[in-house]
């Protein structure tokens, strides 16, 4: 089985792309990462492959400005599964050993010509380069 | 299930004396099992269609792939169109903002052509498909998007006979330095995956490919590694480049042969060709 195109084209898409991209499936599974989002992950997509969500999303903690941890809820990504709709934050997230750096998400729910929610995109960058 | 291949080219109809081996009607097969008859595209193959036996039926289902003109010409010339006796099935792909048959229309309409889809005489039945899975007689047949520029949808048609796909455009390399390898990150392999005769896109040489990056259409080479990847148990290659005549197709098959080692049989498509499974 493969996945459908809509999902294959935006991996080679982000494949493409000098800014960091992350592509799930429905549930959250973290279909493919590109080269740029290797460094957010600290992780090589060659290395682990797809990865389920509860593993992708315990790699770091996102924060608010007053370090306090978000809701996963109010993750774009996260909304973007929930509503199929594209959403937008600005945060901080803290990698496994420690590290902080303030992020800027957008992310966008993949939406076949069908009507047909396959899947959805977060697309990751530094506010200094907005 | 038999199988008549009656137009091989791509995107332009091509004759003239250096295309008459291999053929330059443009895409279209005529699949016939048990007095049922599937045309899959359109193309201006379809004229050669009209003097078929096969046409000796009461109903005819049209798969189309996608509508650009090389897959749709010989539409309005296709004579059961104006049978009131027939009943004609057109299964293809609508968008979001326009139906299959408001995307027909644009070509059965002045200044493109002078009938109007309502003014056919047979009995029209135009279907929408997608990712969907349907039966017309003794075929199932699934149909699967997959890389081409706008809607465009591959055929696998099983019978209890074998499997044929058809995938007639299509650049699953799109984006990528070569193939992927990986299955599941593959467009169309689902279609093809063990199919007794695989009709694939083969429209250029590698070097022609890396001119044409997104045009929708494949290398030779990478749709020999398709197939490969596929476990198909043969290859036509399909949609002839309008600008490669018979001799350059030749050497090209020829090459092919020399400088891989592929386990399936793989031979160039050609206009006239019967196949049965």
């Amino acid at each position: 089985m493969s996945y459908p195109i809509e999902i294959i084209l935006n991996r080679q898409l982000a494949d493409c792309l000098a800014i960091p991209v992350f592509i799930t499936d429905t549930s959250g599974n973290l279909l493919f990462y590109n080269e740029p989002a290797e460094d957010i992950l600290g992780r090589r997509y060659e290395d682990t492959g797809e990865m389920p969500v509860e593993e992708w999303s315990t790699i770091f903690k996102s924060k608010d400005e007053n370090g306090n941890l978000l809701d996963p809820g109010e993750l774009p990504l996260v909304r973007t599964l929930h509503n199929q709709l594209p959403y937008f934050k600005t945060f901080w997230i803290e990698s496994l050993i420690g590290k902080s750096i303030k992020i800027s998400v957008s992310s966008y729910p993949i939406i076949g010509r069908n009507g047909v929610f396959v899947g959805a995109v977060a697309i990751f960058w530094s506010p200094s380069e907005e | 299930m038999n199988i008549t291949i009656r137009g091989v080219r791509g995107s332009i109809p091509t004759f003239n004396p250096e295309t008459m081996l291999y053929g330059g009607h443009t895409s279209c097969l005529e699949v016939v099992e048990d007095d049922c008859l599937l045309v899959l595209d359109a193309g201006t193959g379809i004229q050669n269609l009209n003097l078929s036996p096969n046409l000796d039926v009461h109903r005819i289902d049209i798969l189309l792939t996608h509508l650009h003109i090389d897959h749709i010409q010989g539409l309005g010339f296709f004579k059961p169109l104006f049978d009131s006796s027939k009943e004609v099935h057109i299964w293809g792909v609508g968008t979001k903002t326009k139906s299959l048959r408001a995307r027909i229309g644009r070509y059965f309409s002045p200044p493109l052509f002078p009938v109007y889809f309502r003014n056919l005489a047979c009995k029209l039945i135009i279907h929408e498909i997608d990712n969907s899975i349907f039966n017309i007689g003794p075929f199932t047949i699934q149909s699967q998007y997959i890389i081409h520029p706008g809607p465009t949808v591959g055929y696998r048609v099983q019978s209890p006979r074998g499997v044929l796909t058809f995938i007639p455009d299509h650049e699953p390399a799109l984006g990528q330095m070569k193939l992927t390898n990986e299955i599941s990150w593959l467009s169309g392999i689902e279609l093809a995956s063990g199919a007794d005769i695989l009709m694939h896109d083969a429209q250029y040489t590698r070097e022609e490919y890396r001119m044409k990056i997104g045009w929708g259409h494949s290398a030779m080479e990478d749709t020999l590694q398709f197939a490969a990847l596929a476990n198909v148990k043969k290859l036509y290659l399909f949609h002839h480049d309008p600008m490669h005549t018979d001799a350059m197709l030749d050497e090209m098959l020829k090459g092919l042969k020399e400088n891989t080692s592929y386990p399936f049989p793989f031979e160039m498509a050609v206009e006239g060709t019967r196949i049965e499974l």
